[in-house]
């Protein structure tokens, strides 16, 4: 059990650092930037989330393992709370987070800001930028399904979103 | 309690759930892999958008309803999606004109809702909007795809628009609930959004050498809840669960 007076945001930042995306295990919560504030009220954890999707059917899930992850690590009075505004884009990704995206074989989202003329998906296989979008939609809503013409390998783009 | 926009709450959530459910018949049984991963995603987008509309009606309405009881409890009568969410889909074609119609209506929509002097709806608005993006474009490609492709696609799209276009004139016909709303600064004057979708939907037939239907006789009823024959088998397969046993979970 722990005291009220001994919680401290950074500890519970360290704890969701560790809760990853069910959908895409590479990538914590963190990563995605689906956390968007941390708050103790006496001695109450909230949680402060918002879905990536608003269909995303991890969502549920994520909210439950960080209730899980809080309890492992001595919370018990835990609040998580759902916001829609502002809107989760994939801008809010970590660098970090794109780069383990990457190596796991999808590729990362690009800036919103990039010019749609010049944006490159690289096959994450042998980053060729010879590639094209097979479909709109892939395995999960985040994702495009994408192939390399040079290797043939088919894969996942993380959408820009 | 304002019933006004409860009604509108809940007509822009039974809106996206009823297509939803039509889309979801495809589940498994589209023409090919990858639109069936594309339309059962948009299928899941426009799910959790009903989902978001079903919550925020449940907290206006403060009487022990929850998103659940709002879309598997109330009867055909009380459902206020607008009549096109309901019609079969026929073939891939139908289906894909459908879902056109639809995405360019609730985008136009969703973007003057996004300045809506209610939070809520203005954050599911901005939030939804982003997805909506996806659909339009996917949507339609594949109505220029099947317009300009072979005959066979062709004639079945002339099909298709014969059979839906009576049933986009609802969009744009507001009923009370959606002209109090948009007075009050809450929804959207409907009537403002006819000639821009108009004229998107005459780009994307002219790409795919589709006539542009000129003049109709358009159907409506769906908005103040008299509906097709289609709405009551759509509600026996989306609620049995719920009414064979009650309160069943996961």
């Amino acid at each position: 059990m722990v005291r009220s007076s001994t919680i401290s945001t950074d500890a519970i930042w360290e704890i969701l650092e560790q809760v990853t995306d069910p959908e895409v295990p590479v990538l914590t919560i963190t990563d995605l930037g689906i956390v968007r504030d941390v708050k103790i009220n006496d001695d109450e954890v909230e949680v402060v989330i918002t879905p990536t999707y608003t269909g995303c059917p991890a969502m549920d899930m994520i909210a439950m393992n960080i209730r899980l992850a809080l309890i492992e690590n001595g919370y018990s009075k835990i609040k998580i709370t759902s916001v829609l505004s502002p809107a989760w884009t994939t801008d809010w990704m970590s660098e970090d987070g794109k780069r383990k995206l990457l190596e796991y074989g999808i590729a990362p989202p690009h800036l919103l800001s990039t010019d749609p003329s010049t944006i490159e998906i690289q096959c994450p296989q042998c980053m060729s930028s010879n590639t094209k979008c097979i479909s709109e939609f892939g395995s999960t809503a985040c994702k495009a399904l994408y192939q390399c013409n040079d290797c043939k390998e088919p894969f996942d783009y993380f959408k820009c979103h | 309690m304002n019933q006004t926009l409860i009604d509108y709450t809940l007509h822009l959530a039974d809106n996206a759930l009823i297509i939803a459910q039509r889309n979801a018949e495809l589940c498994a049984h589209s023409p090919i892999l990858e639109q069936d991963i594309a339309i059962t995603n948009i299928t899941l987008d426009l799910i959790g958008q009903s989902r978001n509309f079903y919550q925020y009606s449940a907290v206006l309405k403060a009487d022990g309803s929850t998103e659940d009881s709002l879309a598997y409890l109330r009867d055909v009568r009380a459902f206020k999606n607008c009549l096109i969410t309901e019609i079969p889909n026929g073939d891939w074609g139908q289906t894909i004109l459908r879902q056109y119609f639809f995405s360019s209506f609730q985008f136009l929509l969703f973007q003057q809702l996004q300045h809506s002097k209610d939070e809520q709806l203005a954050a599911i608005a901005t939030k939804s909007l982003k997805e909506i993006t996806y659909h339009v474009r996917w949507s339609s490609e594949w109505v220029i795809r099947l317009g300009d492709g072979t005959e066979e696609s062709r004639n079945r799209m002339i099909k298709a628009i014969d059979a839906l276009w009576t049933y986009t004139g609802e969009f744009f016909i507001p009923v009370e609930y959606e002209t109090k709303t948009a007075l009050e600064g809450f929804g959207v004057d409907v009537t403002t959004l006819k000639k821009e979708w108009e004229e998107k939907v005459k780009a994307v037939f002219e790409e795919a050498t589709l006539a542009f239907p000129e003049k109709s006789f358009y159907q409506t009823g769906g908005k103040t809840g008299v509906h097709t024959e289609q709405l009551g088998f759509i509600l026996s397969d989306l609620q049995f669960l719920q009414r064979a046993y009650p309160g069943a979970e996961w």
